[in-house]
C-alpha cells in the first residue's frame, strides 16, 4: 500500500494537468453546440488540408536529415582516425543540445534571412555573387532550424550506441580490407538501428508540437498545424476546430510511435 | 593536402553550428546594422543597458522566470522523490506502465493539451497566474525528475540500506542517512533538467500565462514579433547561457551507472 501512496501525488499532477486536458481535447474535437458532431473534423479537413501536408513534409524532411546527420557524425566519431578532427567534432556538435527552440528560432531568423549573416559571409568570401542571395525564411528555414536543434540530441543517442558496440566485429572487417563506409553501412548501422529509431521517433514528436519556430521563421500560409491551432483559438475562440486539428496531430504521432513499438516488439521476439 | 577535405567539412559544420549563435551576439551589440553593411556599422552596449535597467521589463521577466522555474523544481522534487523511491525499490506490478505514463506529456503534441488546460484553468481563475504556469510546467518536467531520480535510487546498492537496518536504524532513518545522500547527485541533475525545462518553456506559458505572466521566452517572442532585433537577441542570449553551461557540465553530474539505468 505504501508504495502507491508515495506515487499518488506524482500521478495526480500528471493526471490532472495532462491526462484530463488531453481527454478534453479528444472530446472537444467532437463537440458541437447541439451535441456530438463531425463538423469540427470536416472544418479542419477543408480549411487546413494544405497545412497538414505542409507539416508532414517539413517534419518528415527534418527527421530524415537529422537521422542522416546523426549517422554521419556518429559514424565519424566511431570510425574516424584523425585525433584532432575527432576532438573538434566531439566538442562542436553538442552545442545546441539544450538551447530552447525559441532561442534557436531567433538566432536563425537573423542568420538565414536575405541579408543575414550566412549570405553576407558567403558573398564576402567570394563563394557567391550578391544577386544569388535569397531568403530562407520559409519552409526551408523551419527545416534548417529543426535540424540544427535536434541534431545534437539524435547524435548523442546514436554515437553513444555506436561507442558501446563490440569493436571486434569492426576490427575483423578492417582486417579483411573493408572500407570505412562499408563497415558503417554493413556492420555498425544494423546493430544500432533501434537506437536510431528511438532518436528519430522522439525528434519527430518533438518537432510536431513546436509552436515558436514556425511562428517566428515563416509567417506565410500554408503553415504548420501548431500555428493553425493557435490561430483558431486566439482569433476566433474556435475550440472545436482547434481540438480537431489537435486530434489529427495526436493520431499522427500516435501512428509513428505505434509503428516503432511494433517493430521493436517484432525484433525482441526474434 | 590530405587534410583539406576534412578541414573544409569541419569548417562548414562549425559555420552551421556557430553561425546562428554569432549572429545573436552581433545583434546584441549592434547599435545600427542596415543593409548593405555586412556587419553592424556601430557597436555598443546601449541595448544591454536598456534591458538590464532595474526597472526594465526584461529584469522583471528574468526574475519571474527564475521564480517560476524554482517553484516548478521544488514541486517536481517534492512529488518525485517519494515516487521515484517507490519505483526503484518497491516491487510494483505496474512499474513499466507507470514509468511510461510520466513520459506521455513529452510524447504527445502538447498544444491541444495546453489550450484545454487554459480553458479549464479559466474556470478556476488560474489563467494568468504564477501557480497555473507552475502546475503545467511541473506536469511536463516530471518525466525528468521521476526517470532520473528512479535511476539514481536504483543505482544505490540495497545492501547498504540493509546494513543500516541491521544495526538498528529505522526505515526512514536508513533512507535519510544512506539512500538519499547516495542518490543526491542524480536527483540534483534531474532538478537542473526540470529547472531548465521550465525556464525555456514557451508554448504552455503562451496559452496559460500570457499576458499577465510574462516569462522571459514570452518577452523574447514579443520583442521579436515587434521587430526589436537587439532586445530579442539579448533576451535570447540570457536564455542561452544556462543551457550551454548545462550542456558542458551535464556529464559530470550524471554518472554512467545512473545513465545506464534511466528508463529501465
Amino acid at each position: 500500500m505504501l508504495p502507491y501512496l508515495l506515487l499518488a501525488p506524482a500521478l495526480f499532477v500528471v493526471g490532472a494537468f495532462f491526462l484530463v486536458p488531453l481527454a478534453f481535447s479528444v472530446i472537444g474535437a467532437f463537440e458541437g453546440p447541439q451535441g456530438p458532431t463531425f463538423v469540427n473534423l470536416a472544418n479542419a479537413a477543408s480549411l487546413y488540408r494544405m497545412d497538414l501536408v505542409f507539416t508532414l513534409l517539413i517534419v518528415v524532411a527534418s527527421t530524415a536529415l537529422t537521422g542522416l546527420g546523426a549517422v554521419a557524425i556518429g559514424g565519424y566519431l566511431t570510425l574516424g582516425r584523425s585525433r584532432t578532427a575527432l576532438r573538434l567534432l566531439g566538442a562542436m556538435y553538442r552545442w545546441p543540445l539544450f538551447i530552447p527552440f525559441i532561442v534557436a528560432a531567433q538566432a536563425m531568423r537573423g542568420f538565414i534571412g536575405q541579408n543575414g549573416l550566412m549570405n553576407n559571409t558567403l558573398v564576402w568570401i567570394g563563394l557567391m555573387p550578391q544577386e544569388w542571395a535569397q531568403s530562407f525564411l520559409d519552409w526551408r528555414g523551419i527545416v534548417i532550424t529543426f535540424v540544427w536543434k535536434q541534431l545534437p540530441f539524435a547524435t548523442l543517442l546514436v554515437a553513444g550506441a555506436m561507442a558501446a558496440l563490440d569493436r571486434s566485429g569492426i576490427e575483423a572487417a578492417q582486417n579483411l580490407g573493408a572500407g570505412r563506409l562499408r563497415i558503417l553501412i554493413g556492420i555498425v548501422l544494423p546493430q544500432v538501428a533501434r537506437n536510431i529509431m528511438v532518436a528519430l521517433v522522439l525528434s519527430f514528436v518533438t518537432m510536431m508540437s513546436v509552436l515558436s519556430v514556425p511562428m517566428m521563421i515563416s509567417g506565410q500560409s500554408p503553415t504548420m498545424l501548431t500555428v493553425a491551432m493557435a490561430w483558431r483559438i486566439n482569433s476566433f475562440g474556435d475550440y472545436g476546430t482547434a481540438n480537431a486539428l489537435g486530434l489529427v496531430s495526436c493520431i499522427l504521432t500516435g501512428l509513428v510511435a505505434w509503428i516503432w513499438l511494433r517493430q521493436a516488439a517484432a525484433e525482441r521476439a526474434r | 593536402m590530405w587534410w583539406l577535405p576534412r578541414g573544409l567539412l569541419l569548417g562548414l559544420f562549425a559555420f552551421f553550428v556557430f553561425g546562428p549563435l554569432v549572429n545573436l551576439v552581433l545583434w546584441s551589440v549592434a547599435e545600427s546594422w542596415f543593409w548593405p553593411n555586412r556587419l553592424p556599422s556601430q557597436y555598443g552596449f546601449r541595448f544591454w543597458e536598456r534591458v538590464f535597467r532595474p526597472e526594465g521589463q526584461a529584469m522583471e521577466s528574468l526574475w519571474l522566470s527564475i521564480w517560476i522555474a524554482t517553484l516548478t523544481t521544488l514541486l517536481c522534487l517534492a512529488v518525485s522523490v517519494p515516487a521515484a523511491w517507490a519505483l526503484a525499490k518497491a516491487n510494483l506490478r505496474w512499474r513499466a506502465a507507470i514509468l511510461l505514463l510520466f513520459l506521455l506529456p513529452q510524447a504527445f503534441p502538447n498544444l491541444p493539451v495546453y489550450i484545454n488546460i487554459a480553458r479549464i484553468f479559466f474556470s478556476f481563475n488560474l489563467n494568468g497566474t504564477v501557480i497555473g504556469v507552475v502546475l503545467v510546467h511541473a506536469a511536463h518536467g516530471l518525466v525528468y525528475s521521476i526517470w532520473i531520480a528512479t535511476a539514481a535510487f536504483a543505482a544505490v546498492d540495497d545492501d547498504l540500506e540493509l546494513a543500516a537496518r541491521n544495526i538498528g536504524a529505522g526505515a526512514f532513518t536508513a533512507f535519510r542517512t544512506i539512500t538519499l545522500p547516495l542518490a543526491a547527485p542524480g536527483i540534483a541533475a534531474s532538478a537542473v533538467f526540470v529547472f531548465l525545462e521550465s525556464l525555456d518553456e514557451f508554448t504552455a506559458s503562451y496559452f496559460v500565462g500570457a499576458p499577465e505572466v510574462r516569462t522571459l521566452p514570452l518577452l523574447l517572442f514579443s520583442a521579436a514579433a515587434g521587430g526589436n532585433m537587439q532586445v530579442a537577441a539579448i533576451t535570447a542570449l540570457i536564455l542561452l547561457v544556462p543551457s550551454v553551461l548545462f550542456m558542458l557540465i551535464v556529464e559530470r553530474f550524471l554518472r554512467a551507472e545512473v545513465l545506464a539505468k534511466v528508463g529501465k
